[in-house]
């Protein structure tokens, strides 16, 4: 291989270099520095005679007499069952000081788009034991459902909860062995060793890591790595749901880490700059990421997928968790004002959506009432929200009956159905079971999203006591 | 095989100089603008989008990876193109129309390869022509020379490709053929296949664009009722995600009452292309029950197939959206989305470093979205028929802002605005359109259609409908700081009617099988039954009887169920005859 030291300008994460021979666009790229360290990089614009590299290690250290190697291929990320269980940095090289990865391929880690044509349309629940995300905003197989969440929000232990929970009901009562098929993949970009070590703890402490594979690029990690980590997630989850039939849930987080990388980068090669200084491309981008999730006909597995993001500024309309938005079927919204007041874990339900809900619920899937019960329960909801305002002007007296019980309804939806806390499992009956107790608040009348018949079967005539945690799950519990 | 790993080196070739994502440069290349090459070894499809000097700017419509300068560059010396001709409908494609069904098999695989080609209309199917002219005939271009039954809904018309001078018919042929078998020969020696091709960029001819006076119906009471858009028309539906696009889009595509579906999917999700294409085989034509396939042609280019495609994609659709409507037919085409469209513009307009205009768009954002809304319209065809094209297009303002310039720019074409809220979709109000927002131009001249076919009093029920919504969004910024208690009772049922305007009427259910399509004599009877609620609670109001008894009665809950009854038209009369009731008895 020949080597080249013909590096004319360092700047920022990037390196320009002559060349004599024609390099590929995205080939791997290696640089030794006179220091001895060897750093890699990718080809991103690539001319007649010159080359611009992007350096994942960081630029330090690199001078002219630095030597360049073209590896002649683009990154590989190399797969094999035996994956599971390791922990890897962000560029896929194994930290847990275990043995050598003996891969059974090396895949190219940008991934081609799957035909629309052969994927299969997602309509099977996952049970994620928490009733703010079964119930109100059902995720499926095959689904990308981000959290949206802003800092000081507790999205790790929601990730961690749902990592820990997920399952597929149906086949654990056929099969038994589920557990064995589900795998989850970890994409850490930018967090903290604080959280890393939290995440690590809980995977060690709950027995996941058995069936996870974990990649880790910390906050002190260089930032263009964070580029590669997503696609080296990804890659080794296509690898176990299409080629070795695992239901594989990928955990990124966060994304807005990732964002931030490719900024810098976009502002390294000085390129014109879109919203807020994002790069054009970054819808394009991040579609690439998102949508590697779906079912292939034929194929038994699935790669769903669960990023979190933290909207800078709260700021729903930020370029990051908009664009995002425009590309997830989806998302779990997660609120401040819901968290001061310690509900756990604080879903916003009527500003989170599942778009994938509506064929993923109802007889056969989850219950034949699922449908209608959530759309009176968000409809009861925003009802007691609105009425929220309203009484900080007028007071509750002023208020009529009828108003009053959808402020109490509000309440109790808020501390019984969403509250439930990190720890508690909840299956998708006893969820559907509380929906019927807080709906039963509300007069029969009232219930105009739900068909008549159900309304008989499910309402109760003497509406639970309010105040008691304990006797709703009770109820529900049957 | 795509043609440049089969023929080394021709004329034209020249090789690649840099290359950058999509944006690949060559040297020594002679092309045209816009024509179609095939880059690098591998043959990837690129169009020519810049010439300078001896530098050639190529946009790529596959991924790049790997690619490097050196290799070579063919030009196939024409422009991109379509392939027209029976087979369109019930087919499946991506950006620059390579049936997605076909591209697997020959991949073999679940995931998009690169430098893979295949042509837009199978080449060995045959299909059952049979000649409208005989020998002798005189036929001018685009004249329709036989018919080719395509689905069980749609008869296919062959035409005189525009390009060609006409003549004399010299013979003709009936039978089972291959669309590239010549079956109407003319004395000139010109041949008529079933094929033709065109270029995507350029429109179409037709004699004559008319004003539209006919609704493209669509089942959708908000719309059909309050903002309808005409056959031939054009509509913009931009909103926020969440807020109900693509089921709006689906809905439309589902059950408006076109000839011929073109549903472009460009740059969204790929599991929403898979719904559609699951589901539409499934769903029957609510005109006649055939398989709404049959009357549908699929575009989808999702979010992360290569974006070059998403910038040819509208163009693909809306060429294959002209071509029926010279044939006569009403074509919707659904647009999903736009913005896409116009990120894909920038995107590529920003690796060329061309000087940016709104937001980083290119300065000639306006004039494209300009020149794709003018291909629809209500047309007299150069053959004599009428058809027409109508184009929604989805837009999705970031941000929910819809002062960026997207959307700005397409409301100052499009002449129906649906505006879609993301408050109202919150509170699961759907379709979430916005009435205080959205608007029609067309409502005046399709009045006339309704009055005839529908009701005589259909603009008058609307008025007092529009009314109703907008009195209660005046008295609602006064509850907002009093509560309703405080407001006069004949205020407070007009609250009442209008929550019933709200839920029974705009309120719109697509995943109910009943609801999901509403025929406008529904829309009408809904809202009738509304304005008979009102007009007899007020009487009860005037005679004296309190507010509390004439909102209370059984009846009137039950106006939000009409909707999903299958037999709605005893309802209705049943419903109104127990509202009578009820609330004389009050008094």
């Amino acid at each position: 291989m020949k080597e080249y030291k013909t590096i004319t300008e360092v700047s920022g994460p990037l390196v320009y270099a002559e060349v004599d021979e024609p390099i590929g666009y995205d080939e791997m790229v290696e640089i030794e520095t006179p220091s001895g360290d060897t750093k890699r990089g990718q080809i991103l614009e690539s001319e007649d005679g010159l080359v611009a590299i992007q350096v994942f290690e960081g630029t330090t250290g690199i001078d002219r007499n630095a030597s360049v190697r073209f590896l002649g291929e683009t990154l590989k990320m190399p797969v094999t069952e035996d994956l599971l269980g390791r922990v890897l940095d962000g560029s896929g090289q194994p930290i847990d000081g275990g043995p050598e990865i003996v891969p059974d391929e090396r895949q190219d880690i940008v991934g081609a788009a799957i035909n629309p044509y052969s994927r299969e349309y997602p309509e099977e629940f996952i049970q994620t034991g928490v009733s703010g995300i079964d119930g109100m905003n059902t995720l499926v197989r095959g689904q990308k459902l981000p959290i949206f969440s802003s800092s000081g929000l507790p999205h790790n232990e929601l990730a961690l909860q749902v990592a820990r929970q997920a399952t597929v009901p149906e086949e654990a009562a056929e099969e038994g062995d589920e557990a064995s098929e589900f795998a989850v993949i970890f994409g850490a970009m930018g967090i903290t060793q604080e959280e890393a070590n939290e995440f690590m703890e809980d995977f060690e402490r709950t027995g996941a890591l058995e069936r996870s594979v974990v990649f880790m690029n910390l906050a002190d990690d260089p930032a263009v790595e964070r580029t590669v980590t997503p696609r080296m997630a990804l890659t080794t989850a296509e690898y176990l749901a299409f080629e070795k039939d695992y239901h594989v849930l990928v955990i990124l987080t966060d994304m807005t880490n990732y964002c931030e990388a490719l900024r810098e980068i976009g502002a390294a090669r000085e390129e014109v700059p879109g919203r807020r200084g994002y790069p054009g491309y970054m819808y394009t981008d991040l579609a690439q990421l998102y949508e590697r999730a779906g079912r292939i006909k034929g194929e038994e597995g699935s790669v769903t997928q669960l990023p979190i993001l933290t909207m800078p500024g709260d700021d729903e309309t930020h370029p990051i968790p908009d664009l995002t938005g425009y590309i997830t079927e989806g998302q779990i919204m997660m609120d401040n004002a819901l968290n001061s007041k310690g509900i756990e874990p604080p879903i916003n339900v009527s500003g989170s959506l599942s778009r994938l809900m509506d064929d993923g619920i109802g007889e056969g899937l989850t219950r034949a009432d699922h449908a209608d019960v959530k759309d009176q329960l968000f409809a009861a909801y925003a009802e007691g929200k609105d009425l929220r305002d309203l009484v900080n002007i007028v007071g509750r007296e002023a208020l009529s009956e009828l108003d009053n019980k959808y402020l109490d309804f509000a309440d109790r939806f808020e501390d019984e159905f969403v509250d439930q806390g990190f720890d508690t499992e909840r299956s998708i009956d006893e969820t559907i079971e509380i929906g019927w107790d807080l709906l039963s608040m509300i007069p029969k009348a009232e219930l105009n999203r739900i068909d008549e018949e159900m309304i008989e079967e499910h309402y109760r005539e003497e509406t639970p006591a309010a105040d008691d945690e304990e006797s709703a799950e009770e109820l529900s519990a049957d | 095989m795509s043609q440049a790993t089969q023929t080394e080196t021709t004329e034209g070739t020249g090789r690649i100089d840099s290359v950058s994502g999509p944006v690949v440069t060559a040297v020594d290349l002679d092309a045209r603008m816009n024509d179609v090459v095939y880059v690098g070894d591998e043959g990837l499809m690129g169009e020519v989008i810049e010439i300078e000097g001896d530098v050639t700017t190529i946009q790529v419509y596959e991924e790049t990876s790997g690619l490097g300068p050196g290799e070579p560059v063919e030009n196939t010396g024409e422009p991109l193109t379509v392939d027209l001709g029976p087979g369109m409908l019930d087919a499946i494609y991506d950006g620059v129309q390579r049936p997605l069904d076909v591209l697997e098999s020959k991949m073999d695989s679940a995931f998009l390869d690169r430098g893979v080609d295949a042509p837009g209309i199978d080449l060995d199917e045959k299909w059952e022509f049979s000649p409208t002219v005989e020998a002798g005939d005189t036929v001018e271009p685009a004249d329709i020379v036989g018919t080719v039954p395509e689905t069980v809904t749609i008869e296919h018309k062959v035409m005189v490709p525009p390009d060609f001078e006409g003549g004399v018919v010299e013979s003709t042929k009936e039978g089972n053929f291959t669309v590239t078998d010549p079956v109407v020969t003319l004395e000139n020696g010109e041949e008529v296949t079933m094929r033709q091709e065109w270029p995507v960029r350029q429109k179409r001819p037709a004699s004559n664009k008319r004003t539209p006076r006919t609704p493209l119906v669509s089942g959708q009471r908000v719309l059909d009722g309050l903002f309808p858009i005409a056959k031939g028309g054009t509509a913009a539906i931009p909103g926020p995600f969440g807020s109900g696009k693509t089921v709006t889009q689906h809905s439309l595509a589902k059950f408006a009452d076109a000839d011929i579906i073109i549903y472009v999917g460009c740059g969204e999700r790929g599991n929403e292309m898979t719904e559609v294409i699951e589901d539409f085989p499934e769903l029957e034509d609510p005109k006649n029950g055939n398989p709404l396939m049959a009357r549908t042609s699929l575009i989808a280019n999702t979010s992360n197939m290569p974006v070059a495609a998403r910038e040819s994609c509208v163009y693909t659709g809306i060429t294959i959206a002209e071509y029926y409507r010279d044939m006569g037919y009403d074509v919707a085409l659904m647009a999903d989305s736009t913005s896409r469209w116009a990120e894909a513009m920038r995107e590529i307009s920003s690796r060329l470093e061309e000087m940016p205009g709104e937001e980083g768009y290119p300065a000639y954002l306006a004039a494209r979205l300009a020149q794709f809304y003018e291909r629809a319209g209500y047309f007299e065809n150069v053959n004599g028929t009428e058809g027409s094209v109508s184009v929604i297009g989805a837009v999705s303002p970031p941000g929910g802002d819809f002062s960026e310039p997207v959307t700005q720019n397409t409301l100052r074409i499009v002449k129906t605005f649906w505006a879609l809220d993301a408050d109202l979709a919150e509170r699961r109000h759907f379709p979430s359109i916005n009435w205080d927002e959205s608007y029609s131009l067309y409502r005046d001249q399709l009045d006339p259609w309704f009055k005839e076919n529908v009701a005589e009093d259909w603009p008058e029920r609307r008025q007092w409908a529009v009314d109703t919504l907008d009195e209660e969004s005046e008295l609602q910024e006064i509850v907002q700081l009093v509560g309703e208690d405080a407001l006069p009772e004949d205020q407070r049922l007009v609250l009442e009617v209008a929550r019933y305007l709200r839920e029974g009427y705009l309120q719109q259910n697509a995943f109910n099988p009943t609801d999901m399509y509403c025929p406008p004599e529904e829309t009408y009877a809904i809202l009738r039954t509304i304005q008979v609620y009102n007009d007899e609670a007020f009487d009860a109001l005037d005679a004296g009887v309190p507010i509390e008894d004439i909102t209370d009665i059984d009846a009137a809950p039950r106006l939000n169920r009409i909707a999903t009854q299958e037999d709605w038209e005893s309802y209705v009369e049943d419903l109104r005859e127990e509202i009578r009731e009820q609330l004389r008895s009050l008094y």
